[in-house]
């Protein structure tokens, strides 16, 4: 067992297809929460094999898309500083800020750095004791562990140079103001496997009795994906409404407690704005009163900050799955991979991006300047 | 144009969307898309002539009643020394199969350093003698060199620039604009080598792994391939931004579609585990001894029979074929079934959590 | 949000602070903190996230999964439409050799 390729086989993946094809009698619409996910299905081509009733709406779960324009902004500003180490994950490099983005800041010799672990951040601080060492703590629940762990270490060690810009998001109160939004079309959620990992599944029953809508707690390989849809089918044609758990080999009931307890002790709760959504009350994680001293937006004056999305850009309502990416009208024309608006059309997985590619795939031919060869 | 061969999480290119770029950024260099308008938008137009328009490896030359091809290229990069090479290999051979892509036999190479202030000489006479090695190897003489030395923290190390000249047999006409539908799409051999062999010893992401750089003169293959027939009608080295860079350009060049298999493209377990965990795509990583070829689908049997008999091509495989469909793309059919586009890299990948 | 990964632990440094470990991907061995699965012994699978082990990796379960995955596919099997007769025939060209 290696957990890998057992979970990418064509045939099993196969008789999937065909339970759900055998299931599925009328349309139904389902949310993957993840960005992880997202990719995965567009990787394998998973939505493409699916009957044409299930449709995918492809979710907030990807930091890319909602990092608030604010916070993109703060990082460029203290990223910018000549006393600064401003270090990341590769993710939020190419995410634009209101007038550039964290490559420009380094082109104008900023010192940004991509690291692989916040661990690494923490090393760098302890090397550089004269700089002040940034850490951009993205992300949703799964990284909040290492994040929380990184401060956690840098206070033992007493370190006076590490500080977390910290943008945090938690996926439930993401899913239920997805669900009160008036025009919904979402009837069921594949719940993010590796978030519930660390976070167990306690948070989901209220959620699914509430909003009546079925959420199956899924996983990132092809056939985990599969029985994830499965598994939601299955309930809404029987008009089920439960919280199922189809990546047992990785998920507790009660998650990780002991990365759960540190989340506790680092973090507090607080209202985050999500780029493109508006602001969630509960949705985000900020430093707690205790670390308050490691957080870089109390170290660098950074408050005067004020940003504006591009008007025509209607990411918010793609990523609620309120509109499909072509109902917008910048799509494909103001709007491309190469010039986008909103974060969607940043990533090839942004839903944005996603159906650009696929759009140009169908057309017969491409127009004279698409074609120039390069060298 | 400079060679930036992997992704560079300390010192990384630019795959970002900002596209009035007022200052240069790493991506220009990347070998995607914005190499692409760098050249289009600047140099092109300052140069003017019809010979670059062909946009190839390497030009292909009338001179002297011979056809010449002449191909220059830079080399950057961190670390100088790597898991089965060095930057000195990657001179010799990358120049050399730059000109092995239009057919040429390659002859000759120039040899330009820029160095450091402070490196140690023994630095220096380590990649020297990598080039010396590797340019017996390929069978080609290094005729002509230049130094220079720029002071402490203007450079990063050692830069070396190439260039090289070999002529092209009769009846051989290589190059991108002639990819046909029907034709075979072969790759030479096990992708992502180099890439994720210099990314496991690159600073702040070391990681253990057992494989090597696949770095090799591929000038000998090319012209095995060439005794079964001159009629192959692209080669192409996929350096940066891997092979789906390469296709990419092939595609566009032609007006062409490319429809690859998944399962059928050799990416070693060791290279599919590595970019599993940094988040990257073995289609986008770089190879310094791999080749792409189109050929007519009458000569591909013989083709690729010739190739596996050689050294250096003895993992070849069919990976797919050119099409009328979508022209201009590259699609692959996924293991399971579906297929997905691979679009051409905007600059490098980064490693990702998400 | 969740690019995490399956690995094997190959060694546990006790004495590190915070507990790590080297982990194997499938040939690709890596550092990372073991803090959050404490417990964990050489051999086991653990999930990894940006260096951080997030779970243990249960095999009962993945293993109850695949045959669960199978299960479908037999009952399938049982009416099978064309296609899968055909890809059937395709695959067992002898007669009663079928494994149910």
């Amino acid at each position: 067992m290696k957990y890998l390729d057992e979970f990418n086989d064509p045939k099993l993946a196969r008789r999937l297809l065909d339970e759900i094809r055998a299931t599925v009698t009328r349309p139904w619409a389902l949310m993957e929460v993840c960005g992880g996910q997202t990719h995965s299905i567009i990787r394998h081509g998973i939505d493409q094999l699916l009957p044409e009733e299930v449709e995918l709406i492809h979710g907030p779960g990807c930091p890319v898309c909602v990092t608030p324009l604010e916070c993109i902004d703060k990082a460029l500003e203290i990223a910018a500083r000549p006393d600064v180490i401003f270090c990341s994950f590769g993710d939020m490099l190419r995410v634009p800020g209101t007038d550039r983005d964290l490559f420009r800041v380094k082109g104008a010799g900023g010192d940004v750095r991509v690291v692989y672990s916040p661990l690494d951040a923490l090393q760098l601080a302890r090397r550089h004791p004269g700089k002040q060492v940034v850490f951009f703590a993205i992300g949703f629940e799964t990284t909040a562990p290492a994040n929380a762990m990184a401060v956690h270490q840098a206070k033992r060690l007493g370190l006076a140079n590490f500080t977390l810009l910290v943008s945090h998001v938690r996926v439930p109160p993401a899913i239920e103001a997805i669900m009160t939004a008036p025009a919904c079309r979402v009837q069921g959620f594949l719940a993010a496997g590796h978030v519930c990992s660390v976070m167990g599944m306690a948070e989901y029953p209220g959620l699914a009795e509430r909003h009546r809508v079925p959420v199956v707690v899924t996983g990132f390989e092809p056939l985990d994906i599969l029985e994830g849809i499965r598994r939601t089918v299955g309930q809404l044609e029987r008009g089920e409404h439960r919280v199922e758990n189809a990546y047992a080999r990785a998920v507790r009931a009660d998650g990780n407690p002991a990365a759960i307890r540190m989340i506790e002790e680092v973090f507090e709760i607080t209202d985050r704005n999500w780029r493109g959504i508006g602001r969630i009350p509960g949705s985000g994680w900020r430093l707690s009163e205790a670390y308050r001293a490691f957080d870089a937006e109390h170290r660098f004056d950074v408050t005067g900050i004020r940003t504006e999305e591009p008007a025509e850009c209607r990411a918010g309502e793609v990523l609620q799955g309120l509109i499909k990416p072509t109902d917008c009208a910048a799509f494909g024309t103001s709007c491309t991979p190469r010039t986008p608006l909103g974060a969607t059309m940043v990533s090839s997985e942004g839903a944005c991006a996603a159906y650009y590619l696929y759009r140009r795939m169908s057309e017969p031919a491409l127009p004279r300047e698409e074609m120039n060869p390069v060298g | 144009m400079a060679e930036q061969t992997v992704v560079d999480p300390a010192n990384w290119s630019c795959p970002a969307p900002i596209r009035d770029q007022p200052v240069v950024v790493m991506g220009h260099g990347g070998g995607g898309a914005l190499s692409a308008e760098l050249i289009e938008q600047v140099f092109a137009p300052a140069y003017g002539n019809a010979l670059l328009a062909g946009m190839t490896d390497s030009a292909v030359l009338h001179l002297g009643g011979a056809r010449l091809a002449f191909s220059t290229d830079s080399y950057v990069v961190r670390p100088l020394f790597f898991p089965g090479g060095c930057l000195g290999d990657l001179a010799v051979n990358g120049t050399v199969n730059d000109l092995a892509m239009s057919g040429a036999r390659p002859a000759y190479l120039s040899a330009a350093f820029v160095l450091e202030e402070g490196v140690e000489l023994t630095v220096v006479e380590r990649i020297a003698r990598a080039m010396g090695a590797a340019a017996e190897t390929a069978g080609v003489t290094i005729a002509t060199g230049d130094t220079k030395v720029v002071e402490s923290g203007h450079g990063d190390g050692v830069y070396v620039t190439t260039a090289g000249v070999g002529l092209v047999p009769e009846r051989v006409d290589i190059r991108p604009q002639r990819a046909r539908p029907g034709d075979a799409v072969i790759v030479s051999g096990p992708i992502g080598l180099h890439g994720v062999a210099v990314l496991s010893v690159r600073e702040g992401l070391e990681f253990g792994i057992e494989i090597a750089s696949d770095t090799a003169p591929l000038a000998d293959l090319v012209a095995t391939m060439l005794d079964v027939t001159p009629d192959i009608h692209v080669l192409r080295d996929p350096t940066r931004g891997g092979l789906a860079a390469s296709l990419n350009e092939i595609a566009r060049a032609s007006g062409t579609g490319v429809q690859l298999a998944e399962r059928a493209i050799p990416v070693p377990d060791a290279v599919a585990n590595a970019c599993g965990f940094l988040g990257l795509d073995p289609l986008y990583v770089a190879n310094e001894g791999r080749l792409v070829a189109f050929v007519p689908p009458t000569e591909a049997d013989a083709v690729l029979a010739a190739m596996r008999a050689h050294p250096q091509g003895a993992g070849a495989v069919v990976v797919g074929q050119c099409v009328t469909e979508h022209p201009g793309m590259v699609v692959v059919a996924t293991g399971l079934g579906g297929t997905r586009v691979v679009d051409l890299p905007l600059g490098e990948q980064l490693p990702r959590i998400c | 949000m969740c690019l995490a990964v399956p690995g094997r632990v190959v060694s546990i440094d006790d004495t590190a602070d915070p507990l790590t470990g080297l982990i194997d991907f499938g040939g690709v061995q890596k550092q990372a903190c073991l803090e959050y699965v404490s417990d964990v012994k050489v051999g086991e699978y653990v999930i990894v996230h940006v260096g951080f082990a997030l779970q243990r990796l249960d095999e009962e379960s993945a293993l109850a999964s695949l045959r669960l995955f199978e299960e479908l596919g037999l009952l399938e099997e049982e009416f099978g439409d064309a296609w899968q007769q055909a890809a059937r025939q395709a695959a067992q060209p002898t007669e009663g050799s079928e494994v149910r």
